[in-house]
């Protein structure tokens, strides 16, 4: 069975392409797919009629207890025939359907097999799960085929409700089988069964099932959705809402009726609403102008049928309800067929518009006719032999129950009759007064499939005595109510027949008194559905409305404000307050921190933007002297060389951006932001009073000394850390740094050709390189800087180089090197402009980010390639002609990296902050 | 461990600087309030290390060291606060570019959901408008 499912997965993928070289005709070879699961089904014949079950086991997620559990038992079975015969000639049709060059027919092929496959797949899975697996596939496939038109708005509406409905009702049903799988101790149907369930959760697990099953399968309150999916092209609604898709919920319902259809709420639950729906649907189907959605709702009114007989939980009646079952795909989807047939050739489906076709169509009225007279339940079709068996199992019945049932049934029955008299006449027979719709005379092959269901619907009606033996073993497993019933055409006289002949004169009779016009149903779920999606629409307005501001002050401001009413409420009331507190540690700090205090203040008053950025240097440069006098060498050289390299970058840009803040007049809201500013600070304040102070474990770096010589080869501890202990962490902080120049570099250049330019290749062309060694800058460059920043060039870079390679032992080391060496790409810009930049470094900063990111994660993977851990160092030690003996920790081409991705960010920032912005100079205002 | 106050009040004057700045809406004000606010954090990281001598082994004796480890992690953190320095500028200057000032504007797809949950509309788009329109084959006359 599995391979049958595979089968259908493998040609749904090939459709695509199997569409793309043969066209429509492609369609023949994907109905192989159906077809083989039908002769499979048929095959297996001989092992279901004696109440035999086909079973196959795969393991697959055992931790959830999902295994690929597949069983064929006889309902299966009459699903699988259902499902690979009407599938395989619903594809057959469909060649003919769609014009040949049909946009998306290679999708169409695809999702419908693949729906094909899924819903073999339900019908044999035993696994409760892997019954949802599937039956989610279809809801899902049925979505993509209900949407085969996605340019058609009533299309995409109409998917989407069907999705939505049948989704919900297949999650409901999916909290119910988890009810009924852990209760049971196995997601095994067969095994369930075995041991049918009982409990307090038994009657929650069955509602939400049968809410599953129910919306599926369109019963009310569901029913709206299924003719709303009547956008579908009609091959689609001829397999999905006739024989396939639908029928799910009726399958459920009748495989698992027979172990817990006594228990409650199962069969009042289904009666009810299958019987409603069985008189709406009828109801709503008298009253239609569109022949498809005549036959739409009418399917509505047998889905309600099928649920209430299966419903009934008898053995007599689930035997009519297989019956009735195999009937109803059989009929139903020929006059979908037929109908798609009458649209194509027609043009219009709207039986006010049709006339005469009985006469210029006789094949085709021929075949409509047979199916219509199995869906009246006229003798001898399958139609009459369900329906006749449904009377029998409630009129033998007991109690009164059943005698409302069958009343109920009886008047459905009358319903249906007068509606198949309105589709047949409506569609073919002759309208004095309408004019002649043209008429393209249909393909005779095209009638094929139709015209075999139509027979087949004969014929089963004639071969009712061998059905009856093949279904006896699946209605034998529900208890047995009365005398057992059998299938055939002729019981004799008797009531049943009597109730036929009945329903078929009042039938006609309502058919010719016709439906009063402007009754309308008295509830629609469709008007539910609606409230129910403008309502989520509606709370998600208010939702967003209400949450997402889009102000980043008043984001900001709310994350600030959580963090001051968190973090304050636990420092004032949940922790102790140390009191061991002490002023400075050298009289030095504080001297230095009343600076930086000043500075900042001053910067948040500032309306000039240059002042402002002056100030906030200076409190980065007090922070670097409060490094130096905590013992910290190398943050503080960082520290210096970081603002330089931010001082730099502000005027390059700052140049350009007014002179002023612009200010804003609103006071109150100035306060507030003070007030906010101030709250936080307090409390950042007391978490670091409070955090230092309740400090008590002794610090990790402790060992640290220790292990930055024996480990990491290096004298220098910071540095060590940086490139050895947790390498991993300047790892990811390398690479922000290339993100945030890739952001810088795409912020600024935009075009491709400016893109160039940040490869240092000037565009235009005719602005040559400045030429040789010591050549001015064109421009209003200082000549005297700019030729004493070309001595002093190389001896930065060098400088920068010692930095990197005595960092391991000395302050220094791959940030502090790579930011002298880009200050010395700075001065050489602001001295000589662009031409000097590129004559200093003619690299694409990308090149350079790269190589750098790139030596670095190569140290770290050569490491594990030689058996080490990822970013191991190992220290080795060469003795060199001429240098001497050489001390080499491999973490030094780490650091190189480092090196280069700083370089590369800080010529990346010159070449957009600096040169870019240059040429771009001021725009127009 | 006992806290040095000094460190405690630059702290919270960094940080307090830095909020007030971060909620402007120039950009310039922005980036200023963001260099301030981390200066303040990293003082607060660096004041959970010992105090000490220089920590390189053989300069200072292992006992008289600073503590390494929040060193190194305030290093890391000085180079990104250049990272995003320089991203901030490159987007302070696009914006003036664009739009002739440095302002964070607010998003303008944002206000008109705020404007429709004031109007109490729904979304609107694709699937809720025009009922009635384009409904062939879906519902009955």
């Amino acid at each position: 069975m599995l391979v049958l499912v595979v089968v259908h997965g493998l040609t749904a993928v090939a459709a695509p392409v199997l569409v793309r070289w043969l066209g429509r005709q492609a369609l023949y070879l994907c109905s192989l797919a159906p077809f083989a699961a039908l002769g499979w089904g048929l095959a297996q014949t001989g092992r279901v009629d004696q109440g035999g079950a086909v079973t196959e086991t795969y393991r697959w997620v055992d931790r959830l207890g999902l295994q690929i559990d597949l069983r064929l038992v006889t309902i299966s079975w009459l699903m699988v025939l259902l499902v690979g015969g009407v599938g395989g000639l619903v594809l057959v049709y469909s060649v003919r359907y769609f014009p040949a060059g049909q946009d998306g027919l290679g999708r169409y092929a695809g999702v419908f097999v693949a729906f094909a496959g899924a819903m073999f797949g339900l019908v044999v899975s035993d696994n409760l799960l892997l019954l949802y697996v599937f039956w989610e596939l279809t809801t899902v496939f049925s979505y993509l085929l209900i949407a085969q038109d996605p340019t058609r708005r009533s299309s995409r509406r109409s998917a989407m409700q069907a999705l939505l409905v049948t989704t919900l009702g297949g999650l409901a049903m999916l909290g119910g089988f988890v009810l009924l799988g852990e209760s049971a101790g196995t997601y095994r149907w067969s095994q369930i069964a075995e041991q049918p369930p009982s409990g307090p959760h038994l009657a929650a697990a069955l509602t939400l099932v049968l809410l599953g099953a129910l919306s599926k399968s369109a019963i009310f309150p569901f029913s709206f959705w299924l003719p709303a999916a009547m956008a579908a092209p009609t091959p689609v609604s001829a397999y999905l809402h006739a024989a396939a898709m639908v029928k799910a919920g009726v399958f459920l319902v009748a495989l698992l009726g027979a172990t817990v259809g006594g228990d409650q709420p199962w069969r009042p639950l289904l009666l009810t609403t299958g019987l409603i729906t069985m008189l709406l649907g009828g109801w709503a189907a008298l009253r239609q102008h569109d022949l498809k959605l005549l036959l739409a709702y009418g399917t509505v009114s047998q889905l309600g049928f099928l649920v209430a007989v299966f419903g009934g939980g008898t053995a007599n009646s689930a035997l009519a309800g297989a019956a009735l079952l195999l009937a109803h795909a059989l009929f139903k989807s020929t006059l979908f067929l037929v109908v798609g047939i009458i649209d194509v050739s027609t043009g219009t489906r709207d039986l006010r518009e049709l006339t005469g076709l009985a006469r210029r169509t006789p094949v085709l009225a021929v075949v409509a006719g047979l199916a219509a007279a199995s869906m009246a339940g006229l003798p001898p079709f399958a139609g009459f032999v369900g329906k006749e068996a449904a009377f029998a199992a409630f009129l033998h019945g007991t109690g009164t129950a059943d005698l409302v049932v069958l009343t109920v049934i009886a008047i459905g029955s009358t319903l249906t009759v007068a509606y198949t008299l309105r589709f047949l006449s409506g569609a073919f027979a002759d309208k004095p007064g309408v004019p002649e719709v043209a008429l393209r005379e249909p393909a005779t092959d095209w009638l094929v499939g139709p015209a075999i269901l139509a027979v087949a619907g004969l014929g089963v009606g004639a071969a009712a005595a061998p059905l009856d033996t093949v279904l006896t073993p699946y209605s034998d497993t529900f208890p047995a109510v009365g005398s057992a019933y059998h299938l055939a055409v002729w019981h004799g006289f008797s009531g049943p027949l009597g109730l036929s002949v009945l329903v078929l004169l009042a039938g006609y009779a309502l058919y010719r008194v016709g439906a009063p016009s402007g009754a309308r149903l008295p509830f629609d779920g469709a008007a539910a559905y609606r409230r129910v999606m403008s309502g989520v629409d509606r709370l998600a307005v208010e939702l967003t409305g209400a949450t997402q501001r889009g102000s980043l002050p008043s984001y900001l401001g709310v994350i600030l404000l959580v963090l001051v009413a968190g973090l304050g409420g636990i420092l004032i009331g949940a922790v102790p307050w140390p009191e061991n507190a002490r002023a400075w540690d050298t009289s030095l700090q504080p001297v230095v921190g009343a600076g930086i205090v000043v500075a900042a203040v001053t910067a948040v008053r500032a309306l000039r933007r240059l002042t402002a950025m002056i100030l906030v240097g200076v409190s980065g440069y007090g922070v670097a002297v409060l490094f130096v006098l905590h013992g910290a060498p190398d943050l503080a050289l960082t520290q210096f060389l970081v603002e330089t390299a931010t001082i730099a970058m502000m005027v390059l840009v700052l140049r350009r951006l007014p002179e002023k803040f612009s200010e804003r007049p609103i006071r109150t809201s100035r306060v507030g932001r003070i007030a906010l500013g101030v709250a936080v600070g307090v409390v950042a304040a007391a978490m670091t009073y409070v955090a230092v102070g309740g400090r008590e474990a002794v610090p990790l770096s402790d060992a640290f000394p220790g292990e930055a010589v024996s480990f990491g080869g290096g004298k220098n501890i910071v540095n060590v850390i940086l490139v050895d202990i947790r390498a991993w962490d300047t790892m990811g902080e390398i690479s922000v740094l290339v993100v945030a120049a890739t952001g810088v570099a795409s912020l600024i250049f935009r075009r491709s050709a400016a893109l160039a330019r940040r490869r240092g290749v000037p565009v235009p062309a005719d602005q040559p390189v400045t030429p040789g060694w010591l050549s001015a800058g064109a421009g209003g460059q200082s000549v005297i800087l700019e030729v004493v920043t070309r001595l002093v060039f190389h001896t930065i870079v060098l400088f920068s180089i010692f930095l990197l390679f005595s960092g391991h032992n000395a302050p220094g080391g791959g940030f502090a090197g790579g930011l002298v060496a880009g200050l010395a790409l700075a001065i050489r810009y602001l001295a000589g402009g662009p031409d000097e930049l590129t004559a200093a470094a003619p690299v694409d900063a990308g090149w350079v980010l790269g190589a750098g990111l790139f030596v670095s994660v190569g140290t770290g993977v050569l490491a594990m390639f030689a058996g080490a851990q990822v970013l191991q160092s190992a220290v080795v030690d060469v003795h060199l002609p001429v240098l001497g003996e050489v001390h080499l920790v491999t973490s030094i081409f780490f650091d190189i990296g480092v090196y280069l991705v700083v370089v590369g960010l800080i010529l990346d920032i010159l070449r957009s902050l600096g040169a870019e912005i240059d040429r771009q100079g001021v725009p127009a205002p | 461990m006992s806290p040095n106050l000094t460190y405690v009040v630059v702290v919270g004057v960094l940080v307090a600087a830095g909020v007030t700045l971060l909620l402007e809406r120039s950009l310039t004000r922005v980036l200023m309030g963001i260099v301030l606010l981390a200066n303040g954090v990293n003082v607060s990281i660096l004041a959970g290390g010992r105090f000490g001598g220089a920590p390189i082994v053989g300069t200072t004796p292992d006992g008289e060291m600073s503590d390494p480890l929040p060193q190194a992690m305030i290093l890391t953190a000085i180079v990104i606060t250049l990272g995003i320095t320089a991203f901030l500028l490159a987007l302070a200057y696009r914006s003036w570019r664009l739009v002739g000032n440095d302002e964070v504007q607010d998003d303008v797809e944002d206000r008109r959901i705020v404007t429709l949950a004031e109007q109490d509309a729904g979304p609107g788009g694709d699937e809720e408008s025009d009922e009635d329109s384009d409904d062939e084959g879906t519902t009955g006359p």
